[in-house]
């Protein structure tokens, strides 16, 4: 168990100082990273509960009866789970702490909540087959639906994000579809090792490749998405059977 | 009638599908005017389609002052953004509320529709078994669902239909439909109460009322399917 601080440079510390929160994790879950980053954004202090997934403990169980997975994080007791539940949660829940992930109006919210349902579904689904498939084949396939997915998410941000000189989904500073997008670029190197293939490639997403970078640089990421990956390619073998 | 009309609302959608009446019960709900275009998928994909949504090329599209909005769920967060002082709020207002509504909206879209739509496209006996007994622990999940939700009362919402309430219930008739011809029934009154009870309710409401599809046509569109 580890108590985590924010990162101070966030300037004004949310004073959540009346609330207690935990979230249960595994330390190179993308979903779990995404809640870690906009708990960093938001500048609120929790404690972190790392999760055995072969051995879950009583509280996850308790926590997230209907799907047992993470992350899940709890509120003065209170279980959230899903990882684009908890992050529409924190903007709720924490509305004066400076950052919001959704944008104020409506049809641009409409837009992020769009792209972040696309990216878990086009992209996340894929990962999870590249991961847990068994043959190369089928890694291999689900790479080239992830690697078209990008194609897609980059004319979109050519279209809007890059013609409007923003450097994130989220406009001058890191949103949902940032966080949802990004949470993802570890596991792009890893996969890169694990099967040869580039899921972010600038010469083919010049664009992407170059808010992968702006986005890894936030002082909320640094730390948080898995960067050694030859630890994550052993840890993901004791899953595999 | 709220605003939304003066051709400012479209909905592109198709008449049997239980998405595009999500929406057009949240709309209803809100006392909404919109203009209907019926699309013939999957046959033709209309220009308005490609260009609203060059994505999925799905429906339904929700067009609000030109700006087209994809995806149910997405379309019934922005309804109750962008017409928030009008009519019943979709969302509780409790920020874990909503968080609680969104998390079972999400289940029904993601574990408890896919699981009975193996039951839609099964064709022999044993496959309806098979994919009848798949479906039950999600429907028992979401009589628990309802019992946590409801707090006693008549929806998942409340006292009034919510998010919830319109995403589960958006497929009550299909799911009349498919019992039919199966022999099944998925929210059977003596092991599933809450939810028999709840559809009923559902039924009765005068925005489904206005906008729920024609069970006989949907029951002739399925039996077509089954016979192809």
């Amino acid at each position: 168990m580890a108590s985590s601080k924010p990162k101070k440079e966030f300037g004004n510390m949310t004073d959540a100082s009346g609330d207690e929160l935990k979230l249960l994790g595994v330390w190179d879950s993308p979903y779990v990273n995404r809640v870690q980053i906009v708990l960093n954004l938001k500048g609120i202090s929790y404690e972190y509960i790392e999760e055995d997934l072969m051995n879950k403990s009583d509280l996850l169980l308790r926590s997230n009866p209907v799907h047992k997975k993470v992350p899940v994080l709890i509120h003065n007791g209170k279980p959230i789970a899903e990882s684009q539940v908890i992050v529409q949660y924190l903007d709720d829940a924490f509305p004066n702490a400076g950052v919001l992930l959704l944008p104020s109006d409506p049809f641009e919210r409409a837009v992020a909540r769009f792209w972040a349902v696309y990216v878990d579904d086009k992209v996340g689904s894929p990962w999870y087959t590249i991961l847990f498939a068994k043959e190369r084949e089928e890694k291999l396939e689900a790479a080239a639906r992830a690697i078209s997915a990008m194609e897609t998410i980059e004319a979109a941000f050519r279209e809007k994000n890059a013609a409007e000189g923003a450097p994130f989904f989220g406009g001058d500073g890191i949103g949902f579809v940032d966080v949802v997008l990004g949470s993802y670029l570890g596991w792009f190197r890893v996969i890169e090792k694990m099967i040869g293939v580039r899921i972010l490639d600038a010469a083919r997403t010049p664009l992407l490749a170059a808010w992968a970078e702006r986005f890894e640089a936030a002082d909320a990421v640094r730390g948080v998405l898995p960067d050694d990956v030859d630890k994550v390619i052993d840890f993901l073998q004791t899953f595999l059977h | 009638m709220a605003g939304g009309g003066g051709g400012e609302l479209q909905l592109l959608g198709t008449w049997s599908s239980p998405w595009v009446i999500r929406v057009r019960v949240a709309l209803a709900m809100k006392g909404l005017s919109y203009e209907y275009i019926e699309q013939d998928l999957p046959n033709l994909k209309s220009e308005l389609l490609l260009r609203s949504n060059p994505v999925h090329k799905k429906v339904p599209v929700l067009i609000h002052r030109g700006q087209p909005v994809c995806e149910s769920l997405v379309i019934l967060d922005y309804v109750d953004d962008a017409w928030a002082s009008v009519g019943p709020p979709l969302l509780p207002a409790d920020p874990y509320d909503r968080a609680t509504a969104r998390f079972w909206a999400n289940y029904i879209n993601d574990t408890f529709v896919p699981s009975w739509r193996v039951l839609i496209r099964s064709t022999t006996a044993e496959q309806r078994a098979e994919a009848f007994k798949s479906v039950v622990p999600h429907v028992e999940t979401l009589e628990r669902a309802f019992g946590e939700c409801s707090k006693g009362k008549a929806f998942f919402g409340g006292d009034a239909a919510g998010l919830v309430d319109v995403a589960l219930g958006g497929h009550l008739v299909w799911i009349r439909v498919v019992d039919e011809v199966s022999g099944t029934k998925l929210f059977d009154e003596d092991r599933f109460p809450g939810l028999a009870a709840w559809a009923e309710r559902f039924f009765d409401l005068d925005a489904v009322k206005q906008v729920m599809h024609d069970a006989g046509e949907v029951l002739k569109l399925y039996k077509g399917f089954l016979a192809k």
